[in-house]
This record gives structure tokens, C-alpha cells and sequence, in this order.
């Protein structure tokens, strides 16, 4: 079995999100770069699936050369190719970065398509919704996002999505295409064999080129802060029934 | 005219897409333009009026035998014949997880740009938006140049509010679908959980990793329990296997909106405020005063969870006898 998943190169804020003073991108002078969490949890998925039916997983991100720590990291977590789609920046507009995509999966698969393809359900950042729905549907492939279960068998990939109180079941002829989401699983942590592969793997790189779409940036900013005038209704148990006295006010008692 | 995609579950337009209606209602003002909406897999008066409660003047509705369940194919495919056929100025709906997808879904069949979850829209020959990322801590003011705009509001980007009531005609959308849309139809469902749920729920009890240990959210749940409400936690406490993650408040977990958010042992990381700052009240617990959950709450208590928690448990109890 063939499995790829799509990522993506984010910050990693703590507290606050600071912009550069171009209001083009958040200031990461000082923070490390993940993956997007719903592709972090696209990629332990997609390796608990070749560890269960056999197979390769390719772990493809578009966008600048840093982005290979990604491609690497997911190595050693148990991917077993890596590709960069080279681009100026990680921050092309989503039908661009779609279509580039697109283009670069056509290349990997010749006439031997991907069983399962997997993006987030939307990246960290930009949060645009769509890369993954506009590649697979190019493709001519089905997708369904909000995955938060797999699993897969001859001729059927069976996904699950949650929704209020329980979840819903889809079943889509291989090959297809998910958008998962954080909670498909916990994640695991790189092993020193999987840091050592991570070191060795040689990764693929293939140019990207797309057109520019209709959306483009024009900055980011903070949303306004909520201040608040906090009421310190007491120190420790005492304060139960200061508690108690702002519940039954709000009548959710 | 402003077309307005509903989302709608069990006979009801969604909270989501009542929000979204009245974005519209903004919208279509500010475009000169007739507020319509649209209804796909149903036709039902109660929806049509519910509708026109929120300013909507003609709902068209889209049935056919194919249209029997959710689907993001039947529902992109329905938009882009209606984008053809009815020559909307734009098209909104919710940024709901099903509303991002068929509004994506769509665009990519009308190869046309969508721009996802945004908290303001201004119409013009080049469109500008403001727009949610990183799931609301930042916020991004980009432009779109379209034929036909496509545009999801972000949750909670407005409250949802009645208002020009208009007794809404209800035309019918002859649409044209094959099998294919079929293939990513809900297939099955599977309930866990009647009654209360993380995004409904009136009150929600919060643990981060202040909480300490997996047996220690039997407190939180106690007290969840009295007031009727459900507990929430953290991403450090779904990454420690404490609790699932379907119980996780922010970015990449739930959206909640509850009358009061009682969050205990929760620092109030930005990527959990943005998923928690919909709540009506918050009430922090906290060790360290300076926490940012404690400086955006309403009221904090100052101490050890362990200890607040049980009184607060006991005291609820004595009152209500
Ligand atoms: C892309 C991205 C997405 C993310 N999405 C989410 C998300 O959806 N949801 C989310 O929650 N996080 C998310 N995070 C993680 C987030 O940045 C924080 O790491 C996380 O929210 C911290 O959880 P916490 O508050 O439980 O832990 P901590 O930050 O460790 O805080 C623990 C708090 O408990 C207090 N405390 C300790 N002991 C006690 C006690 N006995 N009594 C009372 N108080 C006590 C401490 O003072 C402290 O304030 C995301 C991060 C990234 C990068």
C-alpha cells in the first residue's frame, strides 16, 4: 500500500502570536517550527496503517527549503519518503498551493496512484479550508474532511468523522483522499533508529509553479485583546461560596 | 442578490447558519443587494420561515431523490448550479465544519477562489476581507478578486439575530445530479452520547494539566454532573492520554460557547483562548495568579484545584439541598 500525506511547516507560539513589522507573517524570530497538528496526526496514522497492511508512506510539504526538518521529523517517526515542493514561501494563497500540489503528485504517481492520500483538515496557520478538497477533486478523487478514524481494506477506506455527540461513517472506493483531524490518534514520539533514518533519507525535491489565485494578503494583526477587570473571588476553599453565590446569579445552578 | 447556503441537521437550520444569515443580512446591505438563501435536501416551511425570520426574502430549495443524506459532493455540486444558473453577486455560508467543506467543495468545481472563515467582508471590485487564522489568534486582511465571491463566516464572527422579518418565498431549484455524488454520502451515524455535548452545553467544566492525573478529572466530572453541564480540558491533557480528545477546547479541538466556563488548571494558551473565548462567562482556577486564564476570566479563585474544586462540590450540594 501507497499512502502520502501533505503537510505543513508552522510556528510553534506560545502565548501570544507576534507579526513581523511587514504584517506579512508571524514574527518567529524566536519560536521553533512544527507540523500543522492535524497532519502530525495524518502521518502516525498513515504509519500505523503500513505497519498493519505493509506499504510506504511519502510525506510531501510545499514550501521553503527549513520545511525539510518537517519532511525529516516525519521520517523519524516512520515515513519512509520525503518530498519538498519548492516554493519562495510557505505562504501561497490556497488555490496556488493546490494546484502546485496537484501538479507534484501527478509526477510522483506516473500510472501508479497513491492508495490514500492525507491532508489536514485545514493547516495551523493560514486555516484555509480547501487545499486538500481542490487537490483531490483535480485529481478526480474522492475526499471527505473532519477524519478522526481509518481504516482500510481491499476496495474500501471506511473514515469517520465526529459531530456532535457521536460521529459519522464514510465509505469511499481506494484510491481517495481525507482531511484528518487532531484526535485520529496520540502521536508517537521518534525512536533513535527512527532519528538515524531521519538523518540518512535522502529527500526528493521537485520545483513547484502554479498560477496565483483570487485571494492574496494584505496583512496580518492581533485581534483586539479582551481585557478584562478579573474579580478574585477568594483564596483556596474559602472562596466556594463567593463560587457558589456567581452560579446561582447566572441561574446554572 | 447575496445567496446564503443553510446548514441544517434534523429539520433545524444550525446555529451556525443562523449566525451566517444574519452576516448576510450585513453583507447584502453593504452590497446594495437582495438577501436569498438556500436549502439543499429539504423543503420544509418551518426552515423557509425560519429563513425569512433572519431577513431572507426568497429561499430556493433544492430536492431530488439522490439528496438523501449530508454529502460534501451533493452539496458542492447543488452551489455550483446555482452559482450558474441563479447569477448570485456572492455566495456565503457558515464556517462550520460542513460549511468550509461544501463551500470549498464547490469552489473547486467552479475553479473560482473561496476564502474561508471571515469576520468581516467588504464588497467592491477587489473584495476585503478579514479573515480567522490560527484559528482566530491572528487575523488576516487579504483581498479576492472574483466573479462570484465565495465566502464562509467564522464561528461566533457574529451572534445570531432576527431581525427584517420578511415572510420568505420558498422557489424551487430544479437541480441535475448523477450517482457520483453519492460516493461521499454520510453512510452511517452512530450516537455516544445523548443529551448535553461539549459545544452546547450551558456550563463546561475545564482541566489542564494543573489537574495532575487522569483519576483527578473525577472532581471535574462531579461537578460537571451537578450543574448539568459537561468538562472540557486542554491539548496538554489529550497529549498525556487523561482524557479523549473529543473533549478538547480550542484551535484544533471544540468551539464552546457555554453560559460559563469554569477552567481550573488551565494556563489559557492563545490556541486554547481562541477556543474558549465564545463563553458567555469564564471563572478560572489557578494557582498562579498571573495566568493568562486567570487575566481574561470574569472571576478567578486563587488556589489548588484539588481543594476549590470539592468545596465548590459541597457547597453546590448544600444549597440545593
Ligand atoms: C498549532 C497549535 C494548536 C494548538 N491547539 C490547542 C487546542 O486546541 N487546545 C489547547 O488547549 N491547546 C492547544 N495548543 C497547545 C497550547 O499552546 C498549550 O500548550 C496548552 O493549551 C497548555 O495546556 P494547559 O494549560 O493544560 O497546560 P499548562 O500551560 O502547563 O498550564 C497548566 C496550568 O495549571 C496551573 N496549575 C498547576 N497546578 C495547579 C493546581 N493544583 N491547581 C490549580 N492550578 C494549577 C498552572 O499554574 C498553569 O497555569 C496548540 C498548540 C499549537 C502549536
Amino acid at each position: 500500500m501507497k499512502i502520502l500525506c501533505c503537510v505543513k511547516r508552522v510556528p510553534a507560539p506560545g502565548a501570544k502570536i507576534n507579526v513581523t513589522a511587514d504584517g506579512q507573517d508571524v514574527d518567529a524570530a524566536h519560536l521553533g517550527f512544527t507540523t500543522s497538528p492535524h497532519e502530525e496526526c495524518a502521518v502516525e496514522g498513515a504509519v500505523q496503517l503500513i505497519e498493519e497492511h505493509g506499504g510506504e508512506v511519502t510525506v510531501l510539504t510545499l514550501g521553503t527549503g527549513d520545511a525539510e526538518e518537517q519532511l525529516r521529523y516525519a521520517v523519524s517517526v516512520g515515513a519512509t519518503h520525503g518530498v519538498l515542493v519548492e516554493a519562495d514561501t510557505n505562504q501561497w494563497d490556497p488555490q496556488r498551493t493546490a494546484q502546485a500540489i496537484t501538479a507534484a503528485i501527478r509526477e510522483l504517481e506516473g500510472d501508479e496512484p497513491f492508495d490514500l492520500i492525507m491532508f489536514g483538515n485545514e493547516s495551523a496557520d493560514a486555516g484555509g479550508f480547501q487545499v486538500g478538497i481542490r487537490t483531490a477533486m483535480a485529481l478526480g478523487r474522492p475526499i471527505v474532511q473532519g477524519i478522526k478514524g481509518v481504516e482500510i481494506s481491499d476496495d474500501t477506506i471506511t473514515a469517520r468523522r465526529e459531530i456532535d455527540g457521536g460521529f459519522e461513517v464514510y465509505e469511499l472506493p481506494r484510491p481517495a483522499v481525507l482531511g484528518i483531524k487532531e484526535g485520529l490518534n496520540l502521536p508517537r514520539y521518534p525512536t533513535m533508529k527512527g532519528r538515524l533514518a531521519s538523518k540518512k533519507v535522502e529527500l526528493n525535491s521537485i520545483t513547484a509553479s502554479a498560477a496565483e489565485g483570487g485571494q492574496a494578503r494584505v496583512k496580518l494583526h492581533r485581534p483586539e485583546e479582551t481585557v478584562s477587570e478579573t474579580v478574585i473571588l477568594g483564596t483556596g476553599a474559602e472562596a466556594a461560596a463567593a463560587v457558589v453565590d456567581v452560579l446561582d446569579e447566572l441561574g446554572v445552578l | 442578490m447575496l445567496l446564503v447556503i443553510l446548514e441544517h441537521e434534523n429539520g433545524q437550520l444550525v446555529e451556525a447558519a443562523r449566525e451566517a444569515l444574519t452576516f448576510g443580512r450585513v453583507l447584502a446591505e453593504k452590497m446594495g443587494e437582495d438577501l436569498e438563501a438556500a436549502l439543499i435536501g429539504r423543503d420544509d416551511d418551518d426552515l423557509v420561515e425560519a429563513a425569512g425570520q433572519y431577513g431572507a426574502e426568497t429561499v430556493h430549495t433544492a430536492t431530488h431523490d439522490l439528496l438523501t443524506d449530508y454529502g460534501p459532493d451533493a452539496y458542492g455540486s447543488v452551489i455550483a448550479q446555482m452559482v450558474e444558473s441563479l447569477d448570485p453577486d456572492a455566495v456565503l455560508s457558515c464556517g462550520s465544519d460542513r460549511g468550509n467543506e461544501f463551500m470549498a467543495n464547490a469552489a473547486a468545481r467552479l475553479d473560482a477562489p473561496f476564502v474561508a472563515n471571515c469576520t468581516d467582508a467588504n464588497p467592491g471590485d477587489t473584495w476585503e476581507m478579514t479573515r480567522v487564522q490560527w484559528g482566530g489568534s491572528l487575523l488576516e486582511d487579504a483581498t479576492l478578486t472574483a466573479d462570484v465571491p465565495l465566502l464562509t463566516c467564522g464561528l461566533h464572527a457574529v451572534a445570531a439575530e432576527i431581525g427584517d422579518e420578511e415572510d420568505a418565498d420558498a422557489e424551487e431549484f430544479d437541480v441535475d445530479l448523477d450517482e457520483s455524488v453519492t460516493i461521499t454520502m454520510v453512510k452511517d451515524r452512530v450516537v455516544q452520547e445523548a443529551g448535553v455535548t461539549l459545544p452546547t452545553a450551558p456550563v463546561v467544566v475545564g482541566g489542564g494539566r494543573g489537574v495532575g492525573s487522569e483519576d483527578g478529572f473525577g472532581q471535574l466530572e462531579e461537578l460537571a454532573a451537578l450543574l448539568g453541564g459537561r468538562v472540557g480540558c486542554s491539548r496538554a491533557v489529550t497529549n498525556l492520554g487523561w482524557r479523549p480528545h473529543a473533549d478538547q477546547v480550542g484551535q484544533t479541538g471544540t468551539r464552546i460557547a457555554p453560559e460559563i466556563y469554569i477552567a481550573s488548571g488551565i494556563s489559557g494558551a492563545i490556541q486554547h483562548w481562541v477556543g474558549a473565548m465564545a463563553s458567555k462567562h469564564i471563572l478560572a482556577i489557578n494557582t498562579d495568579k498571573e495566568a493568562n486564564m486567570v487575566t481574561k476570566a470574569d472571576w478567578a479563585v486563587i488556589g489548588d484545584l484539588h481543594e476549590v474544586i470539592p468545596a465548590i462540590i459541597a457547597e453546590v450540594q448544600s444549597r440545593k439541598g
